[in-house]
């Protein structure tokens, strides 16, 4: 197995550093699979973590001036390694101002992504940084939990509403209740909603737009193609949702109700964990729902993307 | 403004209907009353009154006259209810509480009569969050009997000139102590701390002195638990009148103004810790 990178470009260890950042906001430790094109950031829904589950993937040539990886065998070219992603994170912060960054696969005591720059100082002598994360690797036998996650078979699709305005109704309702009901159309509309007996507060959303099905069909398909040269690929495509031939311009199935609502309630945490990680406004924003099901919520970046799972409770 | 375009029909079963173009004229004021979960609201066609209480010996009201809504249409002669005021400024401040320029929260408040919830509807930016909040039985606010005629001692100061005061006050000490007198020290503040007795003395011909017209001296005790929420008005205020009657009570009167450069008033009551005790 082995492992080096490095980063010239300033604004890609800026950027690299803020999805970082903003996976570290996300999860305490996460999966972090090597590829030869891709970075993937990865939780796996567990029942300990209410379920949530994170992909968050970077396409490398976006990021890395040079790029060497070399799998656990020829057939699984893939690096799987368990990671704390707050110390890559403090680590990243620390060489901002380096000329290069390089970022390599060691073993020290333990596996380490050893993280190591020149950086400038006021004398004509550099001075050198270098941090060791510990991580783990993950076994082979084990890769299959790490999967890419299915588009799950929704009910409504909408784009979200400024995550900012999200994240200020969010973080006041979280005061009054601890579970919210998110819930939208395909005429573009969201509500947030919360219950309890003291009170009940609803924010509408309106005018939000409704992604084209043709939009997430493509989105499926980019997905699937920088997953694919990776031997965990999903080898099926996820199923479409019903009724994607009746439109012509992509719009979802005609036979639901424009109005009708899908909703889902949540734990309001898990809904407000993701939207304070947020640290970059994304170039599109959406929400899956699936009815009483789960939450998919999708951040688009020009060179990552984001897809956290929120499930829904009773 | 999207919240006016509620029908005329709909406002019919409204005892009252309240509106403002920008919710933090209330939120703040209502900030510098906000110890205790509960509050009463008690509306007449002049306006406004929001009052706490705790352990019945402090009272905080805060007024809004009806000139300050956009609209304040009331079909009765009082209206009261009790509300948890917590719940409520979560509500108001449901877009953020932070300021940014040009981008404030258009308020409407509607309170159907007894048995109904306090519906508020707040609109930023185009979002709209409608808010029930549910009502209680108001308490009757206590008396505390404070009227002009028992007043001996009365002084208004600049708030400026209490602000520090306030914010060093030793919280060890159990009691405030005021002392206001036609002689030396004219107007102290004390306590009685850990660290030490620390005094306050304002002289009464100082600039921070609008007012000064005590009678006799007295000396009077509060307990530092129930006046420290008093700060939060007292940082709001521009001025405070600061009145004891011959029974030792206390009443703080504070000058706010708010966004839009209106006046509303803020006072709290309070009774003596101990005897009145005369020099």
């Amino acid at each position: 197995m082995k492992f080096r990178g490095k980063i010239v470009d300033v604004a890609c260890l800026n950027h690299f550093t803020r999805v970082i950042t903003t996976v570290s906001r996300l999860t305490k430790t996460c999966v972090l699979r090597l590829t030869p094109d891709n970075l993937l950031f990865v939780l796996s829904g567990k029942v300990a973590d209410g379920g949530v589950s994170m992909w968050c993937e970077l396409s490398q040539a976006n990021f890395f001036d040079e790029y060497q990886m070399e799998g656990v065998s020829s057939e699984d070219n893939e690096i799987c390694l368990e990671v704390t992603p707050e110390n890559l994170s403090r680590a990243l912060k620390t060489v901002q101002n380096a000329k290069a960054v390089k970022v390599k696969l060691t073993k020290k005591h333990c596996p380490c992504l050893t993280i190591a720059a020149e950086l400038p100082t006021l004398s004509s002598v550099s001075r050198v940084v270098t941090h060791d994360v510990p991580v783990d690797v993950i076994p082979r036998r084990l890769w299959h939990e790490f999967k890419e996650p299915s588009m799950p078979d929704f009910d409504v699709s909408v784009y979200l509403p400024p995550l900012k305005t999200m994240k200020n109704v969010v973080d006041r309702m979280k005061n009054l209740s601890n579970f919210l009901v998110m819930e939208a159309n395909l005429s573009g509309e969201m509500n947030l909603k919360i219950e309890t007996d003291l009170v009940s507060v609803t924010t509408h959303f309106k005018d939000l737009g409704n992604p084209p099905l043709r939009a997430l069909e493509a989105l499926v398909l980019d997905l699937v193609c920088l997953s694919s040269s990776s031997s965990l690929a999903s080898t099926d495509l996820p199923p479409l949702p019903p009724g994607d031939d009746a439109s012509q311009d992509g719009g979802p199935s005609q036979s639901r109700d424009p109005e009708a609502m899908a909703q889902a309630r949540v734990d309001i945490r898990k809904l407000q964990q993701f939207l304070m990680g947020q640290q970059v406004n994304p170039s599109k924003a959406m929400c899956n729902i699936v009815h009483e099901r789960v939450v998919h919520l999708i951040l688009l970046h020009e060179d990552v993307s984001l897809q956290y799972f929120i499930p829904a409770v009773a | 403004m999207p919240l006016s375009t509620q029908s005329q029909a709909d406002d019919e079963q409204y005892a009252l209907v309240a509106s403002m173009d920008n919710a933090r004229n209330l939120s703040n004021i209502l900030k510098a009353i906000t110890f205790k979960d509960h509050a009463i609201f008690s509306a007449t066609p002049n306006g406004l009154k929001v009052t706490v209480e705790d352990s019945k010996c402090l009272q905080a009201n805060a007024f809004i006259q009806a000139e300050i809504f956009q609209e304040f249409t009331i079909k009765e002669d009082l209206v009261g209810f009790q509300v948890n005021l917590t719940v409520l400024l979560d509500c108001l401040n449901i877009f953020g509480g932070s300021t940014v320029p040009g981008a404030s929260t258009a308020l409407r408040m509607c309170y159907r009569g007894y048995g109904y919830p306090l519906t508020l509807f707040l609109e930023e930016g185009g979002v709209v969050t409608v808010c029930k909040i549910n009502t209680q039985e108001p308490e009757e606010p206590i008396d505390f009997e404070f009227c002009s005629n028992n007043v001996t001692n009365k002084v208004i100061l600049l708030s400026e000139s209490l602000k520090e005061a306030f914010s060093e006050l030793d919280m060890t000490s159990e009691v405030l102590q005021i002392t206001m007198s036609p002689s030396q020290p004219y107007f102290r503040l004390s306590t009685f701390g850990n660290s030490g007795n620390a005094h306050y003395d304002y002289p009464k011909d100082s600039e921070m002195m609008e007012l000064f017209r005590c009678t006799k001296t007295q000396t009077n005790s509060y307990k530092m638990s129930l006046l420290k929420p008093s700060t939060k008005a007292l940082a709001l205020s521009c001025k405070v009148s600061v009145r004891t009657d011959v029974r030792g009570f206390l009443s703080l009167q504070y000058l706010v103004r708010n966004d839009d450069g209106q006046i509303c008033f803020v006072e709290y009551y309070c009774c003596p810790d101990e005897e009145v005790e005369e020099e």
